[in-house]
């Protein structure tokens, strides 16, 4: 294959596909061919990112990068790139999709066609996120992912979905309007008036000005991560989301606001984010020990994992705003790790409340009498999410603290606090969920836990253990992107 | 042949796997095979690399990179040196042998949970094995973390029971207050070096001027990860609890791996303790404090196991105080004596619980010499040893410490001689009213008293010649000897012996005075307690100090009280009041605001078309103002 | 008489059919001071108009400047014809429906 002459790129086709396998399936009426069509599909995607990691060389660039004109009066182009941090988010979308249509194989929506549609729209929208290079694209595919997130949460899940729903839209929609504002300013100050990050990154705003757009920004992507106090509705929406939709939205929706962190707010206001690095990572420390201790009050093992995910996210905030690069290259591998225990828990959640009709921690116990296997699961997935050696997550953690202290070692210990309360707060949910007496009789017959989910929680788990062991390939993948933040950041200190 | 040593971690770990994914199908017979097999051949290369490394061969032996962030890089390394060839000897030795004790121990468990236990029996083997082969504190802090877990799955082995498993879930905790120390002081070590490799971090800190702030620091903090995981104060209360695993276990979390992870940390980074003295001082005097105080509470215990393991926190006591006063060796010797006479206590305690059907209380027990001949000889020689009587293993090891300790301060010498004390008295005690005396158990268990199976006292027979002799490889000088464990280690310990000058320079007849005074000392306690307890056990319940003593000092009560309640009720504040009425409060607040403000300004829309015109009419007009005066 | 006659007189109408609009119920006397307040505009724009042109035929007899100022009332008179008719078609369905041409009658918009 000649490098030079490339039909189709890597994003545009990792963009198109699940767009087109979405609108198809909206027309479609079986259950049943809708399901097979939409696992099919993401497997492809994934696929499609496996084998695009062999083109990472620079003579591939043609295959990796794609810009045409896209609004030329205003200066934005149609811009994706294909680079390190880009694939490896990309590779935990498309990972992401499969494990959820497994995990709720068995299990009937109504409206599936729908269901299934929206979730691949949402898969587009999120690969476009990721590679977008033009901000006004990156803008279009932020609020691409959000939509069919609104209309997943709202008419699929728990009771109170709509009053929580209607908090997590309107929340992240005044972020998005905010950044708007900020993207429209900071356009509107590029040398060249276009969208491009290129032009964002060199351009310089006026003293005074450049803080306001940086928190304009920043509040933007606080929401969405979340950051303390920014994160009130993360626990309501994990909680009344269906579980599916759950997974996607803190497995891989919460990494848009650390993406963003670092492809777009810190590159574009290198001095604003120098100025408040310091009041950021104390906020962000704050919230990781302040997560850590509400999750360990909660009888909800949903909320349990979302205040979990609300302190590992945290981190990786903090660690973001440390500017080292160790820390660097831990947020890095961290995204897609924690992406994958996360969702590792949702299917293991999911299933517990599916088979015993409850996620009340004190309703539940002794299921390891009932479910060995799920135990064992859950006791592996429980361990990488407190960041055990040779689990997936040590390493991420492990350099994001290390990235944390060259920051100061206060902080670091105040945050290395949290690796205590969250080995509180764990091994007491698995012992009084598991261990002790059988407390509780099954409503759905332990054979829920088919080959299907199986077989993505085996995923899962081998995710983290070879992570965990070999975390090599993660570290080669990102270096591109790493360095591109370091020689943005460098200098300033 | 080092090459191999791979092999060495990785066996258990295949055994693990083996036994933890084929629970369902492997027999009984084929996981014990497994179990046991796997560790006798990593004994067996152990063995091989440590006559490599007796001839002078060590070297480190580097796999792939673990991490490589920018300057940082961390490569996934062994070493093989005479320190990590002794633990290693230690860790396979005693825990092959406590495997095999297992086989007949756990043979009423179901095939299932008799795979398990295995399994993670290989697990914690294999954490341990990485703890000390790895060439830098990563890797050390992999297995360091790795025992914890393992601790954490065995001791809530018995998972129904909540008691046990919320054991197991303090052992996790309390290490991992230690782990957040041990993790500070890595970091900072990367700050101030750039690296974790032994090596590369002891030749620059060689460098470095002695009481160095920064040393200090890092030394505390790798320190608070020792305490925590060698159960010293003020972290220990975890390994008491440790006890609701089973026996098989506490011996191999008390005698071949885990507690004794801080020793090995500190002997590790002799070179960077020995450069801050103000370290060194505090680890020698939580060490003694650690002794003197556990010896105390383990007078008035009446449960078997936990009367050894209070003393296995008052003997590890005894290893920071070698390791704080700089008798790195003598430490070590310890760790090795300690090994062999704690593993033989806590399978001779399981071969009488196991006799007992499962009763630990040694108020009913007494008189089993006659029924249990190997386990009452063999928990005699270890109690002997412990008492640290010569000629056996005990005497040595401590006497070394001891001896160091008077040459650093005579009042390390004199509490040091005090717990030696106390620690023959309480053994006999245990002892005399175990074995001595009448039977009082019930008359059932009377019935079925048995001696244990070949299993269980094969590795009794043969802990027990190991704890009479082992003491032999470090005679000290003053006695004839040439300590030749002291040789074996020395290029370990080079570094800091040429910084201290000072050492070992008491005088033979200083020595000897010393020697006597412990001994004796010890052999009175002996004497009184069997005396006092074969004839009238102690069976009432403690009154006065004795009942504060039999409480633990209310330790557990105290940490309850001053750190679990109030964080407990923290997190409460937060959750309702932060949490739900605070910041959500003022989330919804602002939802609400808008509402309200909406249903407000709603009634200006009250139809009346005057009105509007009205509005209509007043806004031209302030538009109109406005044009004409701003 | 001078260009401030017209201005008070056309102020004078508009302020009488302001009052008239905002205090007068029935819809019929709210129509016809809403005519009277047109044509208080037609009044003024005639009038400028025509000043305008006389100003500037002074120089240039054949000056069309104002009259563009005529057109407009033409424009404001069809208008006002044609809201008068829709207008009076409101009133009579309101009158079929409520038997009544109070204007407060019509108050359904606040509930």
């Amino acid at each position: 294959m000649n490098p030079n002459d490339v039909f189709i790129t890597f994003p545009e086709l990792l963009v198109w596909f699940p767009l087109l396998s979405g609108l198809i399936i909206f027309f479609l009426n079986k259950e049943n061919q809708v399901k097979k069509l939409a696992l099919t599909s993401s497997f492809i995607t994934v696929a499609i990112v496996v084998a695009s990691l062999f083109f990472t060389d620079k003579k591939y660039f043609n295959f990796n990068n794609v810009s045409y004109f896209w609004l030329p009066s205003l200066g934005s182009s149609f811009a994706l790139m294909y680079d390190g941090m880009g694939r490896m988010l990309c590779l935990l979308t498309s990972l992401a999709f499969p494990l959820a249509f497994l995990s709720s194989y068995n299990k009937s929506y109504t409206k599936p066609n729908s269901f299934y549609g929206l979730m691949l729209l949402m898969q587009s929208g999120l690969i476009g996120v990721f590679c977008a290079m033009d901000a006004l694209v990156f803008y279009f595919f932020w609020e691409l992912a959000l939509i069919p997130a609104y209309f997943l949460s709202s008419r699929w899940g728990g009771e109170r979905r709509i009053q929580t729903t209607f908090k997590f839209f309107v929340y992240t929609f005044v972020g998005s309007l905010l950044m708007l504002i900020g993207i429209i300013y900071v356009y509107l100050h590029t040398p060249d008036l276009t969208f491009s990050l290129h032009s964002f990154t060199n351009t310089r705003l006026p003293v005074g000005k450049e803080e306001i757009t940086f928190w304009l920004f920043f509040i933007a992507f606080a929401i969405k991560m979340p950051v303390f106090p920014f994160h009130t509705w993360q626990p309501d929406a994990y909680e009344q989301a269906t579980p599916s939709v759950t997974m996607i939205l803190s497995g891989v929706m919460v990494k848009m606001g650390v993406f963003a962190l670092i492809r777009w707010l810190i590159p574009v206001f290198p001095y604003a984010s120098q100025i408040y690095a310091n009041f950021i990572i104390i906020l962000a420390v704050i919230g990781m020990v302040y997560a850590s201790c509400i999750a360990w009050m909660q009888d909800d093992l949903k909320r349990l994992v979302a205040y979990s995910s609300i302190a590992h996210i945290g981190l990786m905030c903090a660690a973001v705003f440390a500017r080292d690069e160790s820390g660097m290259k831990g947020v890095m591998i961290q995204m897609f790790n924690h992406g994958i225990n996360v969702i590792g828990l949702w299917i293991v959640v999911d299933l517990i409340e599916r088979i015993w009709g409850t996620r009340k921690i004190s309703e539940l116990g002794g299921l390891a009498n009932a479910s060995p296997v799920l135990t064992i699961f859950m006791v592996v997935i429980a361990l990488a999410n407190l960041a055990l050696p040779l689990t997936n997550a040590f390493v991420g953690e492990f350099l994001m603290f290390n990235g944390l202290f060259s920051h100061g070692i206060w902080t670091t210990a105040i945050a290395l606090f949290c690796i205590i309360l969250v080995a509180i707060y764990t091994l007491n949910m698995v012992r009084r969920v598991f261990y002790g007496e059988t407390k509780r009789e099954n409503v759905l017959s332990l054979s829920t836990i088919d080959s299907n989910v199986k077989t993505a929680l085996v995923i899962v788990v081998l995710i983290i253990l070879v992570l965990g062991v070999f975390p090599k390939p993660m570290f080669e993948l990102t270096q591109d992107s790493v360095d591109v933040f370091m020689s943005k950041v460098k200098g300033l200190f | 042949m080092s090459k191999l040593v791979y092999l060495v971690p990785l066996l258990p770990l295949i055994g693990f796997l083996i036994n933890g994914l084929g629970r369902k199908s492997l027999t009984k017979s084929l996981t014990a095979i497994i179990g046991c097999g796997v560790i006798l051949i990593s004994f067996i290369i152990s063995l091989i690399l440590f006559f490599e490394v007796k001839a002078g061969h060590s070297e480190v032996v580097t796999y792939f990179d673990f991490i490589t962030a920018g300057t940082l890089k961390i490569p996934f390394a062994f070493q093989v040196d005479q320190l990590s060839a002794v633990f290693l000897l230690i860790i396979t030795g005693v825990g092959f042998l406590i495997h095999v004790y297992s086989t007949a121990y756990m043979h009423e468990e179901s095939n299932a949970h008799y795979a398990r236990y295995f399994s993670f029996l290989n697990l914690f083997v294999f954490s341990m094995l990485l703890l000390v082969l790895g060439a830098n504190y990563l890797i050390m802090f992999i297995g360091w973390e790795g025992v914890g877990l393992c601790s954490y799955l065995l001791i809530g082995y018995w998972f129904k029971n909540p008691e046990y498993t919320a054991a197991g879930n303090k052992a996790f905790i309390m290490n991992r207050v230690g782990d957040f120390g041990f993790l500070l002081g890595l970091f900072w070590l990367i700050q101030q070096f750039g690296t974790l490799n032994y090596s590369d971090i002891f030749s620059k800190a060689a460098g470095m001027k002695m009481n160095d702030a920064v040393l200090v620091g890092i030394t505390l903090l790798l320190f608070v990860g020792a305490i925590g995981k060698s159960a010293q104060l003020p972290l220990y209360t975890w390994l008491p609890d440790a006890m609701a695993g089973p026996t098989p276990v506490s011996a191999l979390i008390h005698a071949a791996t885990m507690v004794t992870a801080g020793v090995y940390m500190i002997a590790r980074s002799n070179l960077l303790y020995t450069l801050a003295p103000t370290t060194q001082g505090v680890v020698a005097i939580t060490g003694l404090a650690t002794a003197v105080f556990a010896a105390t509470i383990a007078l008035k215990q009446n449960d078997i196991k936990k009367v050894l393991a209070y003393s296995t926190v008052s003997q590890l006591g005894y290893m920071f105080l070698g390791l704080g006063v700089g008798a790195f060796t003598g430490a070590v010797f310890h760790v090795m004596t300690h090994a062999f006479f704690k593993a033989l206590l806590f399978l001779g305690a399981g071969s009488v619980i196991h006799a007992m059907h499962h009763e630990q209380d040694i108020r009913k027990m007494g008189g089993l010499a006659k029924r249990l001949p190997v386990t009452h000889w063999t928990f005699l020689v270890a109690c002997i040893a412990i008492a640290g009587i010569p000629p056996l293993s005990g005497f040595f090891s401590k006497d070394e410490i001891l001896a160091a300790a008077f040459s650093a301060n005579t009042v390390y010498w004199v509490v040091g001689v005090l717990g030696a004390v106390l620690t023959a008295f309480y053994m006999f005690r245990l002892y005399a009213t175990t074995f001595l005396g009448k039977f009082r158990g019930s008359h059932e268990q009377e019935h079925h008293l048995h001696e244990s199976p070949k299993a269980m006292t094969w590795p009794l027979i043969i802990l027990a010649i190991l704890a009479a002799i082992s003491g032999f490889v470090g005679v000290p000088a003053v006695l004839g000897g040439h300590h030749e464990l002291e040789n074996f280690l020395s290029p370990i310990f080079a570094g800091s012996v040429k910084l201290v000058h000072d050492q070992h320079n008491l005088a033979h007849s200083t020595e000897y005075m010393l020697m006597g005074v412990a001994a004796g000392a010890a052999v009175l306690a002996i004497l009184v307690a069997v005396s006092k307890f074969s004839k009238k056990p102690d069976l009432e319940e403690a009154r006065g100090f004795g009942r504060v003593l039999q409480n633990k000092w209310y330790v557990d009560e105290l940490y309850d009280a001053i750190f679990v309640k109030p964080l407990r009720s923290l997190s409460g504040f937060l959750n309702t009041v932060v949490e739900k009425s605070g910041i959500d409060g003022m989330v919804n607040g602002v939802g609400r605001l808008v509402n309200y403000g909406g249903r407000q300004l709603r009634l200006l829309q009250n139809g009346q078309v005057g009105a509007y015109i009205l509005m209509m009419v007043v806004a031209t007009l302030v538009l109109f103002i406005i044009q004409l005066f701003v | 008489m001078t260009i401030n006659h017209y201005i008070f007189l056309s102020v004078a109408l508009f302020c009488i059919g302001i009052i008239g609009v905002l205090t007068r119920r029935n819809m019929i006397i709210i129509f016809m001071c809403i005519e009277l307040m047109l044509n208080a505009t037609n009044l003024l724009l005639v009038a400028f108009s025509k000043m305008h042109y006389l100003a500037a035929s002074v120089t240039d007899a054949a000056t069309t400047v104002g009259t563009d100022g005529q057109l407009f009332v033409f424009f404001i008179m069809v208008v006002a014809a044609a809201e008068v008719s829709v207008g009076l078609a409101i009133i009579v369905m309101m009158f079929r429906n409520t038997h009544s041409i109070d204007v407060n009658f019509l108050n359904r918009l606040k509930h």
